[in-house]
């Protein structure tokens, strides 16, 4: 496995401002990593750097074992990019709009041009468009559009900045279900959203970013993992604490949280003693408590100076 | 990526909105002095203009000099702001550059979409002008007369509009070159165009005042009206060869500027 991003103290300042503040992103070849922040905490700023849009005031990028922005030229054309949602030329068409923009770098042969774009716009739902300029397209079908110039060039990495905006729910899972077919075909995907569900969903790996730190980069199934509690349903509260004592974690009305993590366990000893048992689960801490835990207060916000 | 930015360029409808209304007022002044019979006399209003009711074949010339003073540089000033703000403004830049279309490498390709869109406006204006003066007024086909009042020989006549289309088109660098710097600094197009056209204005403002005649000289809109020069027998170089280099001095600095510019710049649009 070699790391398809990786970056080492990586700063970018605004004026006074660190917008972004010593990050080190790993990011592993096979990886769908969900790039978590709140908004203004540096997530947009760090994909433009990897992109080289941005120049970073120091540190280092490597993008797909080269160093960027340098070698820009030979890696971008191996990535695909949507940065803070799609962008076309209103009065012209999905598919040429698509084929400007392929033939606007390297890496994409003009022979091979029109199936590529074809079959783009076939991946993201867009086949049957026709020749409607993209001015008169709703917000869903810009954001397929520019999903299918990610596509374009079937990038060994596509790194994704809010992917679903403007999506309805059967839109979101339709390109959820794209993106893990891509990744089963060895796609690597680094997905920035402020959507814990959407990352929760889809991603094996999370960086966490707050007010321009690295808070927390791990991967989910260790994050998410059972902390050896039991959650357990029932009407009859008081009756657990009874039974086991000393065990008995947290009461939260019908909900108690057991100490012990094996749930047959808990329910064999509850049932023994009549104690009504209607939901039984493991813990987990979920994404939300996880992110919360680690991160400040949102970054819009803006209190008063003390 | 020339051949990209071209099909931008001229495929957008915009372009050739640009290019219709500059031919619009040319049109409208040889359709007036037809009706009227009323020439400017000689010495007043554009170059040109008052010798067209005798000889239709100037009137490609009476055309550039009509929009030479302001409608041509607002074209130009359009079109070259628009070239990276435009994009900016768009969001497309980000994925230019992203795709990626290396910086330098949009730049001239940007600039040479610029030329290209001077030289076809130029161009059409005096395409168009030789339509309509030859067809509402009397062409002389035997000879034109220069300015000196000497006999041109029809291709006399026509190498020297052809010189003065390519001096026109010339001087509009200049513009294009200042509207372009701008262009990469601001991601509003029309704060780009503004600009330029600023410069323009200033430009004209300081030509007509005595004080500025220390710099006169500098000014890029200096030599604009030398292509009258060709005219004239025999023709007088001097100041074309000043305009050609003066254009060349601005735009050569300008390029550079906005090519510092351009590659050290985040793109945050």
């Amino acid at each position: 496995m070699s790391a398809v991003i990786a970056t080492r103290g990586l700063v970018k300042q605004y004026g006074r401002l660190r917008a972004v503040d010593r990050i080190g992103l790993e990011v592993a070849e096979g990886d769908v990593y969900g790039f978590l922040g709140a908004n203004g905490s540096g997530k947009t700023t760090t994909v433009r750097m990897l992109l080289g849009l941005v120049l970073a005031t120091s540190g280092e990028i490597d993008l797909l074992g080269e160093r960027m922005p340098r070698a820009g030229r030979r890696v971008l054309p191996r990535v695909g990019a949507l940065i803070e949602g799609p962008a076309h030329y209103g009065h012209l068409s999905g598919r040429e709009n698509l084929a400007l923009l392929d033939a606007s770098g390297r890496g994409g042969s003009w022979r091979t041009r029109s199936r590529r774009v074809a079959e783009a716009l076939d991946q993201v739902g867009l086949g049957g468009v026709g020749r409607r300029p993209v001015k008169a397209y709703s917000l869903g079908m810009r954001q397929r559009l520019g999903l299918a110039g990610a596509l374009l060039r079937r990038p060994e990495l596509l790194v994704l900045d809010e992917p679903t905006n403007g999506l309805d729910p059967q839109g979101i899972s339709e390109i959820r279900e794209l993106l893990l077919e891509l990744h089963r075909g060895g796609t690597t995907v680094f997905l920035s959203s402020h959507l814990l569900a959407e990352v929760e969903q889809l991603c094996t790996r999370v960086g966490v970013l707050d007010r321009g730190r690295l808070v927390l980069q791990e991967q989910l199934a260790t994050l998410t993992a059972p902390t050896g509690a039991t959650v357990v349903h029932t009407p009859a509260a008081h009756l657990v604490r009874a039974t086991l004592d000393g065990r008995v974690l947290s009461v939260d009305g019908e909900r108690v949280v057991v100490r012990g993590g094996d749930p047959a366990e808990v329910n064999a000893l509850l049932v023994g003693a009549g104690v009504p048992v209607t939901g039984l689960a493991l813990d987990r801490p979920t994404l939300e408590q996880v992110v919360l835990a680690a991160t400040g207060a949102s970054p819009d916000r803006v209190e008063a100076g003390g | 990526m020339i051949l990209v930015e071209l099909r931008k360029l001229f495929r957008r409808p915009r372009t050739w909105a640009i290019v219709a209304v500059l031919n619009a007022l040319p049109v409208l002044v040889a359709v007036l002095l037809v009706l009227t019979d009323l020439a400017p006399r000689p010495g007043e209003g554009p170059p040109f203009l008052s010798a067209v009711l005798r000889n239709g074949a100037l009137y490609p010339l009476a055309a550039l000099a009509i929009v030479l003073p302001l409608f041509l540089p607002i074209a130009v000033a359009v079109v070259a702001g628009d070239s990276v703000a435009g994009e900016a403004q768009a969001g497309t830049l980000r994925y230019l550059l992203a795709r990626p279309a290396g910086r330098t490498r949009l730049l001239v390709a940007k600039l040479a979409a610029v030329l290209a869109f001077v030289l076809v406006t130029v161009v059409v204006v005096a395409a168009v002008g030789y339509l309509v003066g030859t067809t509402l007024f009397d062409a002389e086909p035997i000879a034109g007369t220069s300015v000196s009042g000497t006999s041109l020989t029809p291709q006399e006549l026509g190498g020297r509009t052809v010189l003065a289309v390519g001096y026109v088109a010339v001087s509009m660098l200049g513009v294009a070159a200042f509207a372009l710097f701008f262009s990469t600094l601001t991601d509003s197009p029309l704060g780009a165009t503004m600009g330029a056209l600023a410069v323009l204005v200033a430009s004209s403002l300081l030509f007509t005042l005595d004080a500025a005649s220390p710099i006169a000289p500098y000014l890029p809109t200096r030599y604009w009206l030398a292509f009258v020069d060709l005219f004239r027998d025999p023709i007088l170089w001097r100041d074309l060869a000043r305009g050609i280099a003066l254009q060349g001095v601005y735009v050569g600095v300008l390029l550079a500027a906005a090519w510092a510019n351009f590659t050290t710049k985040d793109i945050k649009s």
